[in-house]
């Protein structure tokens, strides 16, 4: 075991799968010389070379197609995408090619590609740099998608992701990138399931789903609402396509009442495939309607008015009592 | 076009009318006349009577197949065809010129290259017929299978040319595609990573003057083969009509890239003679006295001619060469109404190479409602 910050996990993921595998091989923009704009891949062109840590032109969509063609060669590519923001050129190479090509080719040509991403807001950023695309992905089918909450995970499951012969789009939360965690470096990740959910606290009056940056936030929602004698169970999905629906099923299935957190927006969201999946899954468990609590259907606002957009602590609470039929904000409106 | 001396033509199709400095390379006019050529005979040098007779042959068969799966379009039994008529040389010269380890990044109009690669002829039809979405494992001809989002295989080539170089080979990515496509984004950051890496690959560029119903001129004010050198790319413009041309100067792309030269482009000056797909209608944009213009250039025309004019050209070869093309015609027709049809649980089949939950569920689900008819089955063959 070791003490390390979430960012410096995902390099030791990064180099313990460059060292395993001499065709894993590391694209993007800024990411030799310099490490990238947030250092994750610091180090690693000078232990590795340029030829497996590659300074790319400024062009996302000629990235994601050379590492399509670099997976044809049987590279494993892992592209960096500086920003969330920054996909949007890239959309076309990853929903058509990147994600089709082994349905095309009816299983000939294998796409193992990590996409990573550091996505979310919380950092003061201007526009683009603060998104949370997800959804894109997650109804695109071909690709999975993971979102990683700790150094642990972060250090693990960038393995999983690399050793993967599908596509991965792995969502690293940047504004905990200096969270620091207990991280062993000894574990091997072939032997745990890189679309598991984890169950963070337990809990039996409420079940509370979310992903990447905001389980800090739900673990200290659940201990503030324990002080207030309700109990809440916090899953981390960590995959988010496909979703582990069977722990989140059981969870519900004990509790009875369901939110969901997460900083995109609402409309057309995760919050909304997970609501009417469970909904259809057991029905007949839920005390209450399904409760979102979200960012609003808005694009990403200005930093000085960023943490009115993203769910907090508080908002998380508001949701939980409005699942309980608690007094909330919304008490006396027509739902 | 006028003949230089040095067998070279000025430009006068298409784009680019009266624009100076890209001479279009030819070997074989367009009445089968072969003029010399000191920089790129060399290159052809070993191209014989036997070699000669048998590129014009691969050329007759392939426009074979091409009218055949019209046909099977017209009869119904394609759901769409899209003919490279008038492409032959282009594609033949080009394709002839490739090592089995080279590897091609096509279009979907490159049927030609594909029968030059070996691909089974029930293979490429496959798509065609709606029975897979793809034809073959690209790895058995080192080929991937047709890209239909313009362009996106530019980059795709160029990525297998930088895992060749790191993997220290020889080998090169060629990849095809129209004038259309050259406008757009993948295409133009494939010259950029291209030149940055130079990566082994050849930009093979078939203008065939049109993009569905658009003329070359609204994708370019200037030659396309122009453009390259902008990006740092040596850039050739050859008559896309004349197979030995293409064959030179696709070899000379290839050495310069096996040698480290990094990437070329080529502009294959051509002509699509028939529709953009059996789904068109070409008589809505064009003149009929471009057609006219084209058919007296056509590629397989000028090689006969020139054949005649060697005496390798008689009426017992010629009547070979056909019953060739119609022995590969009834094969490739017995091939498509052959085919399996697909089962209904085929939909679920590699969309991941791992078992997936969601999609576990919905197959189940519908298996299950298939079975609702008391008559389902959703296996595969």
């Amino acid at each position: 075991m070791s003490t390390m910050t979430f960012g410096r996990a995902i390099n030791a993921g990064l180099r313990r799968a460059m060292d395993n595998d001499p065709k894993v091989i590391l694209m993007g923009e800024d990411i030799g010389k310099l490490g990238g704009v947030f250092r994750i891949t610091d180090g690693l062109q000078k232990d590795f070379g340029p030829h497996r840590v590659l300074d790319s032109p400024l062009a996302e969509a000629g990235i994601m197609g050379t590492a399509v063609g670099m997976a044809y060669r049987g590279y494993r590519p892992v592209v960096e995408i500086q920003f969330d923001g920054f996909i949007y050129p890239a959309f076309d190479q990853i929903v058509c090619q990147v994600a089709k090509i082994h349905y095309r080719t009816q299983g000939a040509v294998k796409m193992p590609i990590t996409i990573r991403v550091p996505f979310g807001g919380g950092i003061g950023s201007p526009e683009h740099h603060s998104e949370s695309p997800e959804a894109y992905f997650t109804h695109t089918s071909g690709l999975r998608v993971i979102s990683v909450s700790n150094p642990q995970d972060a250090y693990t499951m960038i393995q999983q992701a690399i050793t993967s012969d599908d596509p991965v789009l792995y969502f690293e939360p940047k504004r905990r990138y200096h969270t620091k965690g207990e991280v062993d470096e000894g574990v091997d990740p072939s032997a745990s399931d890189m679309g598991a959910a984890h169950v963070v606290t337990e809990g039996h009056d409420v079940t509370l789903v979310t992903y990447g940056p905001l389980v800090p936030t739900a673990r200290d929602a659940a201990i503030a609402a324990s002080d207030d004698g309700v109990s809440v169970e916090v899953i981390d999905l960590r995959s988010l396509a496909p979703i582990d629906y069977a722990t989140v099923e059981a969870s519900v299935r004990k509790t009875g009442r369901l939110v969901i957190t997460h900083e995109a927006a609402q409309s057309g969201g995760l919050g909304a495939e997970i609501a009417a999946s469970i909904t259809e899954r057991c029905f007949d468990h839920l005390e209450h309607a399904p409760v979102r609590v979200t960012g609003f259907d808005i694009p990403y606002p200005y930093s000085k008015l960023e943490f009115h957009h993203l769910p907090d602590l508080d908002r998380i609470l508001d949701g939980v009592d409005r699942v309980l039929g608690r007094r909330n904000s919304l008490s006396g409106l027509e739902r | 076009m006028a003949l230089s001396e040095t067998g070279d033509v000025s430009v006068q199709d298409g784009v680019g009318e009266g624009a100076a400095g890209s001479n279009l390379i030819q070997l074989v006019d367009a009445l089968g006349v072969r003029h010399p050529n000191p920089h790129y005979d060399p290159l052809v040098a070993d191209v014989d009577g036997a070699a000669l007779r048998s590129l014009y042959e691969d050329m007759v068969v392939v426009r074979r197949i091409d009218s055949e799966a019209t046909a099977l379009q017209r009869q119904g039994e394609l759901a769409l065809w899209p003919p490279l008529l008038g492409q032959e040389a282009a594609q033949i010269g080009s394709g002839r010129a490739l090592r089995q380890d080279d590897f091609v990044f096509s279009s979907y109009r490159e049927n030609a290259v594909a029968y030059c690669r070996g691909v089974d002829l029930t293979d490429l039809l496959r798509v065609w017929r709606g029975n897979a979405s793809s034809g073959w494992d690209p790895y058995t001809i080192n080929m991937a299978t047709p890209q239909v989002i313009i362009g996106a295989q530019t980059l795709h080539a160029t990525g297998y040319a930088m895992g060749i170089l790191n993997d220290g080979a020889d080998s090169v990515a060629v990849t095809y595609f129209g004038d259309g496509a050259t406008s757009q984004g993948d295409v133009n950051e494939a010259m950029v990573f291209a030149a940055s890496y130079q990566a082994p690959v050849v930009f093979f560029c078939q203008n065939n003057h049109w993009a569905i119903s658009e003329p070359v001129g609204l994708q370019a004010h200037v030659p396309i083969a122009d453009r390259a050198p902008g990006f740092g790319i040596p850039s050739v413009r050859v008559d896309g009509n004349d197979v030995l041309a293409c064959l030179a100067v696709t070899r000379e792309a290839l050495d310069r890239a096996r040698s480290g030269g990094g990437p070329t482009f080529i502009e294959a000056v051509t002509y699509r003679m028939g529709p953009h797909t059996t789904a068109d209608d070409p008589s809505r944009y064009r003149d009929a006295n471009e057609l006219e213009d084209w058919a007296a250039k056509d590629p397989l025309a000028r090689i006969a001619a020139l054949l005649d004019s060697m005496d390798l050209l008689d009426a017992d070869y010629a009547d070979s060469v056909k019953a060739k093309a119609d022995g590969v015609a009834a094969e490739l027709r017995a091939g498509c109404l052959g085919m399996a049809e697909p089962a209904p649980g085929d939909v679920f089949k590699h969309v991941y190479s791992a078992p997936n939950s969601w999609l576990d569920r919905q197959q189940d689900h519908y298996e299950r409602y298939l079975l609702s008819f008391g008559n389902g089955t959703t296996e595969g063959d």
